[in-house]
């Protein structure tokens, strides 16, 4: 089975664990009802998107 | 990233899809507005289109072409009575993506896929139809 040749320091784990980055979740302001919601996406609080009601939060299907 | 597939498999086998995307635009011209996974509302888009298209040609062949896919005959005869009319001013585009966010459980990505015919009032489902029914016949 494959091992390890050489013993791995924990710098270069952590080195390459820098680039693991975590980006911030862009969010705009509803135009309805001024919370955040995604931009692109039916506003989660009002159901409201591009200025009229589309699909009521709760609402199934 | 996939731009050449025109056909999303969507993990199934052909005829596993084809009935779903099938079902699945029955289902949307029943209710007029469904949610799914944003990978089946895009896929299910066209097909919509598509079958709005044939159905407007209002022939013997186009309504066979259509019954191949809309197999139900009370959302076959809605088709064309009561959704087909409200498109007449319209050729393409007869239905809308939306997107509303990530499910709880997966974090799969969710749509509404509706058709852009009115909004019927909101009311539930048995008194529905009867509104509807009385509004087309004014």
């Amino acid at each position: 089975m494959a091992l390890p040749k050489r013993r791995h320091s924990r710098a270069r784990g952590r080195k390459r664990r820098t680039n693991w980055k975590i980006t911030t979740v862009n969010v705009v302001e509803c135009a309805h009802c001024h919370q955040a919601r995604l931009p692109h996406h039916i506003c989660p609080q009002c159901g409201y998107y591009d200025g009229r009601e589309v699909f009521a939060p709760g609402q199934e299907s | 990233m996939g731009h050449f597939d025109k056909v999303k498999k969507l993990g199934r086998t052909k005829s596993h899809r084809e009935a779903m995307l099938g079902n699945m635009a029955m289902s949307l011209f029943q209710h007029r507005m469904i949610k799914t996974t944003d990978a089946k509302a895009k896929a299910l888009r066209p097909l919509v289109d598509r079958i709005i298209s044939t159905a407007k040609k209002d022939t013997l062949a186009a309504k066979r072409q259509v019954a191949k896919t809309v197999k139900n005959k009370e959302v076959f005869k809605k088709l064309f009575n009561e959704i087909v009319p409200q498109f007449a001013d319209r050729t393409s585009g007869f239905s809308r993506v939306i997107k509303l966010g990530v499910r709880r459980g997966d974090g799969a990505p969710l749509s509404v896929v509706e058709l852009l015919t009115e909004k019927p009032k909101k009311v539930d489902d048995k008194k529905d139809k009867k509104k509807k029914k009385a509004a087309s016949g004014k």
